[in-house]
């Protein structure tokens, strides 16, 4: 009560309104309670303070976004005063925000992208992950051919990538490289690490989507012959299980995220270059919006990849224990993004 | 009327008017693009400052970062710990920075928020989560991967690759500068815009002093020489309160008007003034004559 009693206090009380000669002051002093009120109630909103705002004040506040909104109405058409006419403005803009603000908490995102709007998401550009993944195949394979039919492509492709992994190193150095460590000491940073980076090139991927998806598809094309040049060098000295085990227990999850990125990009990319019958903007936009949920949640799976590799793949060393969790991890994602089907979102078509 | 008549030219090129669902005409001003660059930057200078705080309070601690991460064969785990935590720190200031304010009530950065600006759905509908994380996705083909690049100067020694890349990430830079609602790529692939918000205080009406109709008395040929943007000018010298101003004012209205100015009374002679001219046009503006300056003629509208 004493609080309520405060708060009263707070908004002066105008002055006489028959004390005002001009018709338009008068129609201001009669309102300018109500414009104080709700805009206390909007510094709330705004400072995320929603505890400290009072029931019937929340319940008041689309009437007084209404009342205010139709006050400037008026206030155009019969007042010359310009202060008042520009904190109208002003008010009634930021009440706006804050009635058609984001009205989702980001738990309750959370919850609706994990149960269904992910996958749903993914599902609706089902083409581009296609063209994304053929883009992805032919890259392995021209990077595999190209070093197959002469080895210096290899440091064109690879350069100094690759750390003593190149044509000729010998079985043994090559069988080395893909050994774990025994210790688990510093592999927090390395997963750290990699999924900072990884991350950074699915975000570009899906950036550059923005260009018609073109050069989406040349950084899928390279970042895979990359990985084709690496697989024939270990095919070559035999070993070529070993290293598919070695990729795959976190390469699963991490190519598949990249390949989301990349769909995501050409999902913009095509749309932007054929919009159908809608504006290039609104089409752009709905794109992008659908885009922006794959790309959540390529974040969120490259943070499972990187703690896979950083972790699992060092600390794992059997080739059938590693091949097992990435196959565990890619049916696990095939399963989720083919099978999971969302309730619809309440007010949503 | 419309009001974005009253505006000044270059203002008035970026207002908008916004139909919001329950059919209210919503006045909107477009961020200009100094106004965003400069947003930008004051949100980077927030980044690079709190690194460098940050760095120098660890190393004030004696952990000694850099060189551990420098060589991290001999870490031990509070060095691997901070090292870690440093990592996910770029990234989230990279990524995370202008994602979690813009999702945020305001809308807007620490810097957004400083130059009055915000993020806004194009087309008055709702700002959404993914509209926000689309945006900021782009941002780091337009700002963070083209400051790196002139930062790491390659630009220069590359030859035709690097004057290639150059103009590539030129597009993205200028795209606000080629299109009318100074729309990033961002925004076009979000549905976004970044609109003005600045916050006004109520203040006290010009017109509610004393009553002084006694004291002056206008009649019609005197307040018919001024028209509303010279009212406009009265009501800030009023508010401004400058005695010196004041009466400059005062004696230009005299002349205009013909009368003999006074001394001493300049605020009352000019809040009488201004009380009666509004009163004058606000009246005329109840019967559709409105007087857009003093060179109008009043014009029906």
């Amino acid at each position: 009560m004493a609080l309520a009693l405060f708060r009263k206090a707070e908004i002066a009380p105008p002055p006489e309104v028959e004390a005002a000669s001009l018709r338009s002051d008068r129609f201001r002093l009669e309102r300018e309670t109500d414009w104080l009120r709700l805009e206390r109630i909007v510094e709330a909103l705004e400072k995320n303070r929603l505890r400290r705002i009072p029931d019937d004040d929340l319940l008041a506040l689309p009437v007084l976004y209404r009342q205010a909104a139709s006050s400037l109405a008026v206030a155009r058409e019969t007042s010359l005063d310009a202060a008042t006419l520009a904190y109208l403005e002003s008010l009634v803009r930021r009440a706006w925000f804050q009635v058609y603000g984001p009205r989702t908490s980001f738990g309750t995102w959370l919850r609706r992208f994990l149960g269904g709007g992910w996958s749903e998401a993914v599902r609706a550009m089902w083409l581009e992950v296609c063209i994304a993944l053929a883009v992805m195949i032919a890259g392995t394979a021209v990077g595999w051919l190209l070093v197959a039919r002469d080895n210096d492509w290899f440091q064109a492709l690879v350069g100094d990538m690759g750390q003593g992994r190149r044509p000729g190193a010998g079985r043994e150095a090559l069988a080395e490289t893909l050994k774990g460590t025994d210790s688990g000491e510093g592999l927090t940073m390395f997963a750290a690490y990699l999924f900072s980076n990884n991350t950074g090139v699915t975000i570009m991927a899906f950036a550059l989507g923005f260009a018609f998806g073109i050069p989406t598809l040349l950084l899928l094309l390279y970042n895979m012959a990359v990985l084709g040049a690496l697989l024939w060098v270990f095919v070559d000295a035999g070993l070529g299980w070993e290293f598919a085990a070695w990729l795959s227990i976190h390469g699963t999850t991490e190519l598949l995220a990249i390949l989301l990125g990349g769909a995501a990009g050409l999902h913009v990319g095509r749309t932007m270059a054929f919009p159908g019958d809608r504006s290039i903007p609104s089409a752009a936009s709905e794109a992008g919006r659908r885009a922006a949920q794959v790309m959540a949640g390529a974040v969120i799976m490259l943070i499972v990849a990187g703690l896979l590799e950083g972790y699992g793949r060092q600390l794992i060393e059997q080739p059938a224990a590693r091949a097992g969790v990435g196959g565990t991890m890619l049916l696990f994602w095939l399963a989720y993004f083919l099978l999971k089907r969302g309730r619809p979102a309440p007010g949503e078509p | 009327m419309n009001a974005a008549a009253t505006l000044r030219p270059h203002v008035a090129k970026r207002h908008r008017e916004l139909v919001t669902p329950e059919g209210l005409a919503l006045p909107l001003t477009i961020a200009g693009r100094g106004a965003r660059a400069g947003a930008l930057m004051l949100d980077l200078a927030v980044i690079v400052i709190g690194f460098v705080v940050l760095l120098i309070a660890l190393g004030a601690m004696g952990l000694g970062v850099l060189e551990a991460t420098a060589q991290d064969e001999t870490t031990n785990p509070a060095v691997e710990f901070v090292a870690v935590m440093l990592i996910m720190l770029v990234f989230l200031s990279r990524y995370g920075y202008f994602l979690w304010f813009e999702l945020g009530p305001r809308g807007a950065t620490p810097g957004k928020r400083a130059l009055g600006i915000r993020v806004a759905a194009r087309g008055g509908g709702r700002l959404t989560a993914e509209a926000v994380i689309a945006r900021n996705l782009m941002r780091d083909v337009e700002v963070f991967i083209p400051t790196i690049f002139l930062l790491s100067g390659i630009g220069s020694g590359l030859g035709a690759v690097g004057w290639a890349a150059f103009v590539w990430l030129a597009v993205f830079v200028l795209f606000p500068c080629f299109n009318r609602d100074n729309l990033r790529a961002g925004d076009l692939v979000a549905g976004t815009w970044v609109v003005e918000a600045d916050r006004r205080k109520l203040m006290q009406a010009m017109s509610l002093g004393a009553d002084r109709t006694a004291t002056y008395r206008f009649g019609e040929a005197e307040l018919a020489v001024y028209g509303e943007h010279e009212l406009q000018v009265l009501e800030g010298v009023l508010r401004q309160d400058n005695p010196q101003a004041q009466r400059q004012v005062m004696e230009a209205i005299c002349r205009k008007i013909g009368w003999e100015p006074g001394a001493g009374d300049e605020r009352a002679f000019l809040e009488a003034f201004y009380a009666a001219l509004r009163a004058r046009l606000e009246q005329n503006m109840r019967f559709g004559k409105r007087k857009r300056d003093k060179f109008d003629g009043g014009s029906r509208q």
